[in-house]
Formats: structure tokens, sequence, C-alpha cells
């Protein structure tokens, strides 16, 4: 708090400054990088090392429980379960990337224009984005996989375009709350407008709003993938997906139940993580926030 | 737009060649509901007009009407002219304005807590008006030419304050703020909407000495909205007074405060006097409330307020005197002073006028 004594106003009076120390850490933000890193760290080893061949059948050794040569045991047929989990934390990854971008980058625009546009016009793109909001993203999904065939691609642009709407509900509100705010009309005073307003005024103050969404919605894209791939949908076997891996040992349930701990703790771990990064990360970069987390 | 609007008192006498800026029968309106009934008045240039009323009256709403910053759904009708600019700023679309606002026309907001954004640096947001006018050169130079802003409204240590966010800085720090953006780009008109009132005293009168030297320095006129009639004594050299969505009275300081003719404006004067009191030891006030928008009675709007008011008051008054000097009532007081020791008035109610359908709009 040195920085306090330094200001004052006119009369030579301190003005009290906020203290900028950081009082409390920001667990939300560490737990949950941890939790994302851990994911992150997997999928990236799995390209240089994996303990064995994720696709290596190995009849003799089924079901096998976990021994120093398979930490994690091995599938129905012999695979190592840790080689097959590294692999499928890439697929998870990538899909929750791609469908948040999809959705972050074409429905925060839509979002902000809806905010910022007069009044019929925004009602109208309101309607018409409540509409495509009222269909289901996993139908949209399901869909795409009959008529382009099950991808993990597939998957992740349906994922995505389904989520647009929820990343344009969320922007329009935020934007239309912003731009009522008394710093637009100023800002507005000052001759800004257009696209640079939205810019420069609109999507800072709106960024903690969509960090959120971008969180959450990575999270049920990371289960939308995982029950597309269950329902045979998304990522076709033998690519190691979480969802897969789920439903194969799902198959074989009453033989070696042990085999759905590690997909499911694997994207339960993920879901969490992005879900308290997203937190942590929203009371990091609002400056009204920062040192009161 | 009818033409016929621009015959009023603006006309009264030949335009002078050095108004910057000119507002004629400026109309405001939401759905059928007036809010601003043929406002006109005129800046001439570094000349510093104050425009006073109560809350309610319409002030704020002239002033985001010139700025063309109406919310959704009002519309303006009317003459709003900026010298060196054609034509009338009421039609002109929002991209002419948006290049005026900020450069040839700035304001200055009442709450200081929020009119910053609270994301951007203070000196960030100094330089962002030099950066959208395309004045401010580089990068590098802006930043520079911001700081000097800061300095010019005295700002103590402008070095430390531009790297603060609002949040870390206090009301008056953040006025000083506004105030530098406003001037940023020397603008011919500064408007100030309240600036002072969300200051405490102190803050308060070094403010006004920015807003005023600011003003002077750069030949801008102003025009300097409040409801606090010390301030605008100390500010101004001439006063509308605002009632109802009308400019119920113009004149030069001394004059309005001395001898004021609408019974409006004596009433404000009659309350802004604190040493007065009536036989029951009350505060002199004005009877009555202001009436919600769109419901303010037809003809004079002060008539159901006002002592002096009779059947000849439901007739809309003319604007009496030049435009700059006159009132709009029918019984207008002399040249008599404001009585320092009034007689005890009636109860306002009821009221003088109580048969139905006085009201303009019944909404």
């Amino acid at each position: 708090m040195s920085a306090a004594g330094d200001v004052v106003d006119a009369t030579g009076a301190p003005v009290v400054v906020a203290d900028e120390s950081i009082g409390d850490v920001n667990w939300s933000l560490w737990i949950g990088a941890a939790l994302v890193g851990l994911v992150a760290a997997m999928a990236l080893v799995s390209f240089l090392w994996t303990p064995y061949d994720p696709y290596f059948v190995d009849v003799t050794n089924r079901f096998g429980g976990p021994s120093p040569t398979n930490l994690f045991g091995t599938d129905q047929f012999g695979r190592d379960v840790l080689s097959r989990l590294m692999v499928g934390a890439r697929t998870t990854l990538f899909v929750g990337v791609v469908s948040v971008g999809v959705a972050g980058v074409v429905g925060t625009p839509l979002g902000i224009l809806m905010g910022m546009a007069p009044g019929w016009l925004h009602r109208v793109l309101l309607r018409g984005n409540d509409l495509l909001l009222a269909f289901p993203a996993l139908l949209l999904a399901i869909m795409f996989a009959a008529v382009f065939g099950p991808s993990t691609t597939t998957a992740m642009v349906a994922i995505g375009i389904g989520t647009i709407p929820v990343f344009a509900r969320i922007a329009r509100s935020g934007t239309v709350q912003v731009m009522s705010s008394e710093y637009v009309l100023a800002a507005r005073s000052a001759g800004r407008r257009g696209v640079r307003l939205a810019v420069r005024h609109v999507v800072p103050n709106i960024a903690s709003l969509l960090l959120v969404q971008a969180s959450v919605s990575f999270a049920i894209a990371i289960l939308a993938e995982a029950a597309l791939s269950f329902l045979q949908f998304g990522t076709p076997a033998p690519i190691p997906s979480w969802g897969l891996m789920l439903f194969q040992a799902q198959s074989v349930l009453a033989v070696n139940p042990g085999l759905t701990v590690w997909p499911g703790v694997g994207i339960a771990v993920a879901v969490l993580g992005f879900n308290l990064l997203g937190d942590g990360l929203r009371d990091r970069f609002d400056p009204r926030l920062a040192g009161h987390s | 737009m009818a033409d016929q609007t621009v015959v009023t008192r603006a006309d009264d006498t030949a335009a002078a060649s050095d108004d910057r800026l000119v507002v004629d029968g400026l109309d405001v309106r939401v759905g059928l509901v007036g809010l601003l009934h043929d406002v006109g008045f005129r800046l001439g240039a570094g000349e510093r007009v104050g425009l006073i009323g109560e809350s309610g009256s319409g002030k704020s709403l002239t002033a985001l009407a010139i700025m063309g910053l109406l919310p959704d759904g009002l519309v303006a009708s009317g003459h709003v002219g900026l010298a060196g600019t054609d034509g009338n700023l009421l039609d002109a679309a929002d991209v002419r304005m948006a290049d005026l606002r900020g450069r040839r026309m700035s304001m200055v907001f009442q709450e200081p807590m929020t009119a910053l954004n609270p994301l951007m640096k203070a000196g960030d947001q100094v330089a962002e008006v030099l950066a959208i006018h395309g004045l401010g050169g580089s990068g590098r130079d802006r930043d520079r030419r911001a700081l000097e802003l800061l300095d010019a409204v005295r700002m103590h240590e402008p070095e430390l304050v531009r790297r603060r966010y609002p949040h870390q800085l206090s009301g008056g720090q953040r006025q000083r703020v506004m105030l530098a953006i406003a001037l940023a780009n020397e603008p011919d008109v500064l408007i100030c909407d309240e600036p002072t009132t969300a200051l405490d005293v102190t803050v308060q009168a070094q403010m006004l000495d920015l807003v005023v030297e600011g003003a002077r320095d750069r030949d801008a006129s102003l025009l300097f909205i409040t409801h606090d009639l010390a301030v605008v004594a100390t500010v101004c050299d001439r006063v509308l007074v605002m009632y109802g969505g009308r400019i119920v009275e113009a004149g030069p300081v001394q004059q309005l405060f001395t001898a004021p003719r609408h019974p409006y404006t004596r009433g404000l004067v009659a309350s802004s006097d604190l040493d007065a009191v009536d036989a029951a030891g009350r505060l002199p006030t004005i009877p009555g409330v202001v009436p919600a928008a769109g419901t303010f009675p037809a003809g004079c709007v002060f008539r159901t307020r006002c002592e002096r008011a009779t059947e000849a008051c439901a007739e809309p008054p003319p604007w009496t005197g030049q435009y700059d000097d006159g009132h709009a009532c029918i019984h207008p007081y002399g040249d008599e002073p404001v009585a320092r020791d009034p007689e005890p008035r009636p109860d306002p109610r009821p009221d003088p006028h109580p048969e139905p359908g006085v009201s303009e709009v019944t909404s």
C-alpha cells in the first residue's frame, strides 16, 4: 500500500486507493489450471511417448489389473489403458477447443450485433436466436453424423454450431447492459461508434461473461463428445476417445467394472478443471475484482 | 421537421455571426408524450450560458438532443446548427455526428463514478479521444499529449494517475479525467451536465474553476447545466431557466437573479435564499411538485403551481423580449427585487385549475 500515500487530490488530502496486494490465493484459478494442465500434459506427452502402442492388441493380457507394467491395467483387447487415456486426452482437448472456438468466434459478434442493433433488428435477431437455441446441440450432432458420417471433426463442428446461440445470447445480454451504461454514452459523446465502440468498450466489459461461458461450454463440449462417441456418432473406433473408451468399458461392465473408472475420472477432471479455470480467470482479469477474489 | 418551427425567438434578432451553437424550436417526444417544447437558444463564441431548472425539467435531454445521443425511442425535431457545419444536426447521419462529437462539441457528465470505462486506464481513455479524431499523431505522441492534458486539469501526479483504473481514483480525479477528455480536441462547444453535483463542496469549487478556465483558454462556448443557482452565478454570463421542457426565462445572470420576471424563476431564486423564512419559520419553496413528463398543463406549463396564474394562462404564453433576454409569462414581475421576507403563501393545493382535461396528454 505504498501507493496510497502518493495519490492526493487537489486539496492535498490522500485519496484512498484500492488495495492492490493480492489478499487471498485465487484457488479456483490455480486448481483449475492444474487440472487442465494435467489433461493438456497427457495430450502433449502422448505425441512423443506412450507406455505402449495404444492400438497394440495383446490377447494374452486381457483385463489385466493395475500392475507395474500396465499402471492402469489393460482393456478387453489387452490394450494399455494409460496409453489410450493419454491419446484420448488429445481428442478431448481438440474437441473442446474447436467447438468452443467455433461457437465463440461466430456467436460473440452475433450477440454484440444484436445488442447494439436498433430496436426492430434486435428483436428479429433475438427471436431467430431463440429458435436456434431451442434446437438441442446433441440432436444437431447426430444429424450431422448421419449426413457426413461419424468422426471427431463432425462431432466438434456440430457441437460448436449448436453452441453458437448460447454465446450469442450471453454476448447480447452483456452488450445491452454495457450499451446502457454511462461510460458508453460518454464514449459516444467523444465520437466513438460502431465496430470500434464494440471492440474498445463492449468486448472488454463482457469478456468475463464470455470467459465463464467458454469454460462451461468447454465442459459441455467434452461431455457431448463423450456422449456422441459413446453413442457411436462421434469418434469412430479404434481411435481412443474418453467417451468411446467409456462405451467400450460399458459393454464389459459385468466382467471388469474397473475399466469405466479411468475414462470417467478423466472426463470429470477435465470438466471440473475448465469450470474452475473459467471462474479463476474471470476474477483475475477484472481489475475491479483483482485482489478481492 | 416542419420549416415553420424555425420562426421563433431566434429570428427576433439578426443571427450574430459569432454564434457557435443555434438551437431553434427543438422538440423532443417519446410516442405521443412531448418532453421538450420549442426550446431555443444560442451560444456565442466564448460565451458561458447556464441552463437551470428542477430535476425533470428537460435540461439533460436538451444536451443529449444537441449531441445526437438521445436514447432509442426519443425523437427530436426542430433545428440545431453548429458554426462551421452545414444544415441541421438533428438530421445529420450518426457517422457525421460522431465526427463532430468529441472534436467540435464535447460533454462532461454528472456522475464521474460511472462515466469512465472501468476496464481502461485513465490515460488510455484520454488518449482514445485523440485517436478517434486522428489528431494525436503516433501512439506515443498521444500518450504524451494525454499526460499534458491531465496536467492541464491540474491533476496531481498525472504520471501516476494515468496508469490507474477509474476505481482507483477519487470522484474529483475522475471528473478531471472527464474534463481532460472533453477538452482534448479543443472543442468549440463544451456542454457540462451538472459536472459538480456528485462532488463534495471543496472539490466543486476547483472543478468549476477548471471548467471556466478550460473553456476560456480554448475560446469554447460553454453550456452549463445545473440546478445550483450559486454555481450559475460564479460560472455563467447568461442564464436560461427551464421548466416543463420549455425555456421560461432567459437573461444575464445579474438581472435574472436580482429581478426575475417569470414567477418560476422568482420561486427558484427565493428558495435558494436560505436566510429567508416565512411567518411559520419555513424556508420559501415553490408550491407543489414538478408533474410527471407528459402531464404538464396546457398553456403555461407552470400555471398549476403559480400564484399569479389566471384563466388567461390556459393559452401558451408568447415569448416576450429578446431571445437572450426575455421570458414566457403573461403576468411577469416588474423590476421589484425578490421579496426577502415573503408573505406566507396560500397552501398550494387545491389546484387553482382543477378542471379536467388541462393536461396535454392523458397517459
